[in-house]
């Protein structure tokens, strides 16, 4: 089946069998292997990407479906020149990942979380990014990671970069 | 995991949609939010030939409210149902049972109407759909059909629409003042299906007579429970510990949960009993103030 498919704001025109899976698309077709493939079984949030502005686990999603949309991945999340987003930051100073995996789907779903809800609680954080599994570093960086990003897009005073030690 | 091939067809109205569920019989699924039936596909225990996509037909999608009737069209994503501020005014039960089902990413893409077709006594909403007094409406090439909650869930996976209808809306009378309602799961790890589920909705007058109550259990019986027994201790008579007691006994008495990794049946039961009991005090709480 043909498709149209705007990724990272480039409209890219597919022929593909309709059992082909959205985060399929990305990785294989596409090249864009920053999505990456966990769980496979839309428990741990690894393949979130952006359709039309909603997070959405690409591994549970046709690529068929997206015909005509737009999807936005961990790719498209830095500047032209390589400089850091709010959220790459916080990641980066607050210690938010240990060996990646979880990262750009973590930051994926951190994006509409910020764009829904500017100025979260922790709490917020913790229920927002629930469908996100970290093996490794643990949530609390991570938390930390989006209240710093959280704090710079709304220009206030950014928390203390020391890593939390629980 | 890759899907058995499928043909995929992606109509424009509902009219489209219900020609090609006549055409193709059997063989088709109809792909709302996708959630349930693609990971099944996935593990190669569903492998329709055909697969409708009901996502780009326009006015399946809404929350209005129309001379006492709540209308939520069956396209309605999750997400939409627990942010609804005309949800919450009547039925803030949707808020305690949306924020329960899996993630905020599935939420994003699942459906109530996909969510009750799929016919799972797993799944959160049709107990709610229970305590509601809900209907859902079955559209087909006849036009719309209205199937009482009660007569909608048959046995595992299976419910009361036909091959060629599609589940269109769901209808839940806006209940008079005084009332409450209130969701709660217990659940192994956030996200998962319920080890025991109660929806609990009460209505009292201004004697503090209970005048209508709805309980509907999640995961504990094949099907979808209506709390009958736990109903009538409460209709008619005051909400004190002694009618609410004898209300979470019944329920607990009345389902059927099996032993799994979730927990024994003896203690799905007793946690049957302990949510009846939260359920109705919160739901007491919400109907005065």
């Amino acid at each position: 089946m043909e498709i149209t498919v705007t990724v990272n704001n480039v409209e890219y025109h597919q022929d593909v069998e309709p059992r082909l899976l959205l985060v399929h698309l990305l990785r294989e077709n596409l090249n864009l292997t920053g999505t990456h493939i966990g769980c496979d079984t839309t428990s741990c949030g690894a393949c979130t990407v952006l359709l039309d502005g909603k997070s959405v686990k690409s591994c549970t999603i046709l690529a068929v479906q997206a015909n005509g949309k737009t999807v936005t991945t961990i790719e498209a999340v830095a500047g032209a020149d390589g400089s850091l987003n709010p959220l790459q930051e916080g990641f980066h100073l607050h210690h938010g990942l240990h060996c990646g995996f979880c990262t750009p789907g973590m930051i994926m779903r951190a994006t509409e979380l910020l764009a829904n809800n500017p100025d979260p609680t922790e709490e917020e954080i913790r229920w927002g990014i629930s469908g996100n599994l970290c093996r490794c570093t643990g949530y609390n960086n991570i938390v930390s990671a989006i209240l710093y990003a959280g704090a710079k897009i709304r220009g206030e005073a950014l928390p203390s970069t020391e890593p939390v030690f629980v | 995991m890759i899907a058995q091939a499928f043909k995929y067809e992606a109509p424009v109205t509902l009219a489209e949609a219900i020609g090609l569920l006549q055409k193709y019989g059997e063989e088709a699924k109809i792909l709302s939010g996708g959630h349930s039936l693609i990971p099944m596909m996935k593990l190669r225990f569903a492998s329709p030939e055909y697969v409708i996509d009901i996502n780009n037909i326009p006015g399946l999608s809404h929350i209005t409210e129309e001379d006492g009737i709540m209308k939520i069209g069956a396209l309605t994503r999750e997400t939409d149902i627990e942010h609804s501020a005309l949800l919450k005014k009547h039925f803030p039960i949707f808020a305690d049972a949306s924020k329960l089902i899996a993630d905020p990413q599935v939420r994003n893409r699942g459906t109530i109407g996909g969510n009750l077709a799929h016919g799972d006594a797993a799944n959160d909403h049709p107990a709610v759909m229970l305590a509601l007094n809900a209907t859902v409406i079955a559209t087909g090439s006849g036009g719309n059909r209205s199937i009482p909650i009660d007569e909608f869930f048959f046995g595992f996976y299976q419910t009361a629409l036909r091959h060629d209808e599609i589940l269109t809306e769901i209808r839940i009378p806006v209940p008079p003042p005084r009332t409450g309602s209130a969701y709660h799961k217990l659940e192994r790890k956030v996200g998962d299906y319920a080890t025991a589920g109660v929806a609990v909705q009460l209505t009292e007058n201004d004697q503090g007579i209970c005048t209508a109550a709805g309980i509907g259990l999640t995961n504990v019986n094949p099907v979808p429970l209506r709390a009958t027994r736990s109903q009538e201790a409460l209709t008619g008579k005051p909400l004190t510990d002694g009618t609410i007691a004898l209300a979470a006994q019944y329920a607990a008495e009345d389902c059927s949960p099996s032993s799994d990794l979730r927990g024994s049946e003896e203690y799905k039961r007793a946690m049957v009993a302990v949510l009846v009991k939260r359920m109705i005090h919160r739901a007491m709480e919400r109907m005065r103030k």
